[in-house]
């Protein structure tokens, strides 16, 4: 497993993509704080590039990874490897370098700019976390959707497709719900569709620290009560480790059983 | 010795392999083919677990094959066209292999024999077709594995390319390995193969030494036999 | 105007005690032939000096009727055992310093109060504890009062079953200050209170309202710290009221303010600080009033704005980091902003001039929707939220047209 992980290191370092997301984040970080110089407007700005670009730029950067490496799949499935082992490590390869490149290139602008000092740091780190759990996802799903599609074409628009509904459709049909609804008491029925969104997960996470004052308001207090307390902190990354492990598990079982 | 029992695969609706049952021997080099599409590469990755047949069995060396991959380990196999990793040099190419299946390689040996010292360092993408064939054989045989796998072997190879790795497939036979090699061309069949299979339309059509071919059909170079076997199967589905 | 006088007649107060002490001094301690402060009182003649020495006294309604001045040793305490009231002033011209007061029973009867202060002037309580008074310091027709330096602490559990720490009623002139005050319902209560003065308190961890006026007129409040109360101040039916650098820090609970403001008109807010409130300011039928100068960091809302105020100027504020900047329930608006920092303006500044070069529109259209559907807040910073918003900038439909900064700040104010 950690030859084949290494080789895929190594074959994704090679490839110039990987700098190109490095470069992205590192660039766009850097320019926010430079511009806004204000820490913690360049956080709200980060906030948007988390939820926004890590999905899109996972799904798609995987999506064409997967494509692409699958001379390399070949070549290695000829070898005396189990193909789990193969296939596991191509993803975690991907994910590994994918969730170290956004850490890096968003992390270190922000040492430059010296939030470690300021009381937002602990917001940064929990930012970066969840940047990192949300390329686990997307990558994950990536793989899947991949997988399962033999026509690249295809398995790009239907990896697009995904990213679209998660970021922006989703939330849509929530607030739709919330105020279609609202003579009901909605609270469950939100935190449930949280918990079904890694997003939507990711964002709440952020919005505790973020966004602790507004989230102390009457209605507030219920989903602080949530997602503020040790448990539900546990839920929610638990969910977004399912987000990982249920499509890892569609993956690998279709790896199986692929023909090459 | 490779034996197959029985072996179904569908691709869709498909059907590509429709009931084989084949036993390829040790020391002699099995030819298998016939025309596109009739299930060679197909069957080839099944032996190699690429592709999972629907039903039916393969034993490798008396093994079972099914959710095994361990026995990769005794097969080298050089594929159709080489589809490697473009970023990677024949070096790390070799290296990494090595560096995944261990034991004890003789690279230097093969890659001395091929002439591919002075391109080693350069990238596969930069590499010609024939150049890459040769690294696709240096990885098939710098281990001394009882079954060797050639999928179109010489495509692409200059003359004397070709005519070292025929030779050298030819060694290995009278080591006692089993040979498993597919290809279109006729002179190769006539010059290497100790047994022909005939695959058409995913069965057996034919399994003799080339000699009995040739005998069967009255002709005396095996091009022009097969050529009639062709011919008469055509009759048939005409009528 | 008001301050000056108030430190003259402290000042005329300390020297006049000192004069006077060469007249006689008691002493009361729990040997002495004086074994209580009512004794000591009742011994004493008007303008006398009473040493309450170090001790614990079992007293209740003691009354301070001459003008004297109370000096504690050591903390003297004097014990109420929650039988009722323990000091009540009822003469002009008393100091009262260095003495703890504890354990006034709950009454829901009676206004029960740890001192309490009736009908008098020039009165000083200066530097003394109260432990567990219900009511703490309770001044009801008095004026030029000082109130300073006290240490309140009560337990309040619940609203009903507690009272304020400093409770004014139809008081003027009168001077709090450095007082801590905790656990009351109200840290500091005034109603019917003019033309006096609140600077540099504490008042923390009240279940109501840090510092509270009712129907007074001309108060200001100065450099106070209002953290994790129900509302830090409350602001209602009064008129001309200053406020200036104040903090109001974590006023976080379901239904909390850093300052309300309801039935105001002609005040000044300037030079405070509102940090992580749930709502920084709330605004209800204010007129005419100025914000400006004041730092709005990390609130959930900054400023609540309802529909019934007019004429109230926001300029020179930063908004920085809050939730919402400002939200308002109504369609139209009266209301200016001008010249403020806001962290969330995306805007630019070609010319250089220091100024953004298209309008501000603090108010989104997500905060309405939060406003109608309080649910819907578990969507805040959602991607899809972030474009409504933004089609709702280019064309309002739903927000306040008019309401917006002509002239947002492209770097926060330095002031």
């Amino acid at each position: 497993m950690l030859k084949i992980l290494k080789y895929s290191f190594k074959d994704i370092f090679r490839s110039k993509w990987l700098l190109i997301y490095f470069g992205f984040f590192f660039v766009s970080t850097w320019f926010l704080l430079y511009f806004t110089n204000d820490p913690s407007k360049g956080l709200v700005s980060l906030l948007n590039i988390i939820l926004m670009l890590i999905p899109l730029m996972a799904i798609v950067f995987s999506t064409i990874y997967f494509y692409n490496a699958r001379e390399f799949t070949e070549l290695l499935l000829a070898q005396p490897i189990r193909r789990h082992t193969i296939f596991t490590g191509q993803y975690l390869g991907l994910s590994l370098s994918m969730a170290t490149s956004f850490f890096l290139g968003s992390g270190i602008p922000f040492l430059f700019f010296g939030v470690q000092n300021s009381d937002s740091s602990g917001s940064l780190i929990n930012m970066l976390l969840m940047g990192v759990l949300l390329s686990f996802v997307f990558s994950a799903l990536a793989f899947a959707i991949s997988i399962y599609n033999e026509n690249r074409i295809k398995g790009f628009g239907l990896a697009i497709l995904v990213w679209l509904v998660m970021a922006i459709v989703y939330d849509g049909i929530f607030i739709y719900l919330m105020v279609r609804f609202s003579d009901y008491p909605l609270e469950k029925l939100a935190i449930a569709l949280s918990l079904l969104n890694p997003i939507d997960l990711a964002r709440i996470n952020i919005l505790l620290q973020l966004d602790i004052s507004a989230l102390m308001g009457y209605t507030g207090a219920i989903f602080n009560k949530f997602f503020g307390t040790a448990m539900g902190m546990a839920i929610s990354v638990i969910a977004m480790l399912f987000w990982t492990i249920i499509p890892l598990f569609f993956y690998l079982r279709k790896a199986g059983r692929k023909d090459f | 010795m490779v034996e197959i029992r029985n072996l179904f695969k569908k691709f869709g609706s498909v059907e590509v392999l429709k009931g084989l049952n084949l036993d390829l021997r040790a020391g002699q080099v099995n030819v298998i083919m016939g025309p596109n599409a009739s299930g060679k590469t197909t069957l080839i990755k099944s032996i190699l677990g690429l592709v999972i047949p629907d039903k039916g069995e393969i034993k490798v060396l008396g093994e079972k094959i099914e959710k095994k991959w361990m026995y990769r380990s005794r097969i080298g196999y050089m594929p159709q066209i080489a589809h490697y990793p473009e970023n990677l040099t024949p070096l790390e190419l070799i290296r990494m292999i090595s560096d995944i299946r261990k034991g004890d390689p003789d690279t230097q040996a093969i890659i001395e024999w091929l002439g591919l010292e002075a391109f080693l360092d350069k990238k596969l993408r930069y590499l010609s077709g024939g150049t890459r064939q040769k690294v696709n054989a240096t990885l098939a045989l710098m281990y001394d594995c009882p079954i060797l796998i050639f999928d179109e072997p010489t495509v692409g190879l200059d003359p004397v390319a070709r005519l070292k790795l025929k030779d050298r497939i030819r060694e290995e036979r009278d080591k006692g390995k089993t040979i498993i090699l597919t290809t279109h061309v006729m002179s190769e069949i006539e010059e290497l193969a100790d047994q022909i299979i005939f695959l058409m339309d995913g069965i057996i059509y034919l399994e003799e030494t080339p000699e009995k071919i040739k005998e069967s059909q009255g002709e005396a170079s095996l091009e022009r036999a097969i050529a009639r076997i062709l011919e008469s199967q055509k009759t048939s589905i005409d009528a | 105007m008001i301050v000056k006088r108030l430190i003259t007649a402290f000042l005329l107060a300390l020297v006049w005690s000192a004069s006077l002490s060469a007249q006689q001094s008691l002493s009361v301690c729990p040997d002495c032939p004086l074994k209580t402060l009512s004794e000591g009182i009742a011994a004493a003649s008007p303008f006398d000096t009473i040493y309450l020495q170090k001790g614990t006294y079992y007293e209740n309604d003691v009354d301070i009727n001459k003008p004297l001045v109370i000096i504690g040793v050591g903390f003297p305490v004097i014990d109420g055992r929650e039988q009722g009231e323990i000091l009540t002033i009822t003469s002009d011209s008393v100091l009262l310093t260095g003495v703890e007061v504890r354990n006034v029973g709950t009454s829901y009867i009676r206004d029960q109060a740890g001192i309490y202060l009736k009908q008098v002037k020039d009165v000083s309580v200066i530097g003394n504890r109260l432990i567990n008074t219900f009511f703490g310091i309770y001044l009801e027709y008095s004026q030029h009062v000082l109130i300073k330096d006290n240490y309140i602490a009560g337990q309040a559990r619940d609203e009903l079953n507690s009272a304020n720490a400093i409770h004014l009623w139809k008081c003027h002139k009168v001077h709090i200050t450095g007082n801590y005050a905790t656990g009351h319902r109200d840290g500091i209560y005034m109603e019917f209170v003019d033309s006096s003065l609140v600077e540099n308190n504490e008042s923390t961890r009240n279940l109501r309202y840090g510092l509270h006026f009712m129907f007074s007129n001309d108060d200001k409040y100065f450099d106070n710290r209002f953290a994790e109360n129900g509302v830090g101040v409350a602001v209602m039916y009064s008129d001309r009221i200053e406020m200036t650098g104040n903090d109001f820090t974590h006023n976080w609970s379901p239904v909390s303010y850093g300052l309300l403001l309801k039935e105001i008109r002609y005040s000044k807010i300037w030079h405070n600080r509102f940090l992580k409130n749930t709502t920084a300011i709330y605004m209800e039928n204010t007129i005419e009033s100025d914000v400006f100068e004041n730092d709005f960091i990390s609130n959930g809302w900054g400023v609540k704005i309802m529909g019934n105020c007019e004429e109230v100027v926001f300029h020179s504020n930063n908004f920085k980091g809050n939730s919402f900047d400002v939200s308002t329930n109504a369609k139209q608006n009266y209301n200016k902003f001008n010249h403020n920092y806001w962290s969330a303006y995306t805007g630019y500044d070609l010319d250089h001039d220091g100024t953004g070069d298209i309008p501000f529109r603090p108010v989104k259209l997500f905060g309405y929707l939060v406003e109608q559907v309080p649910t819907s807040i578990i969507l805040l910073r959602s991607p899809f939220m972030e474009l409504l918003n933004h089609a709702e900038n280019v064309m309002p439909v739903i927000t306040p047209e008019t309401l917006k900064d002509e002239s947002p700040k492209m770097k926060p104010i330095i002031w």
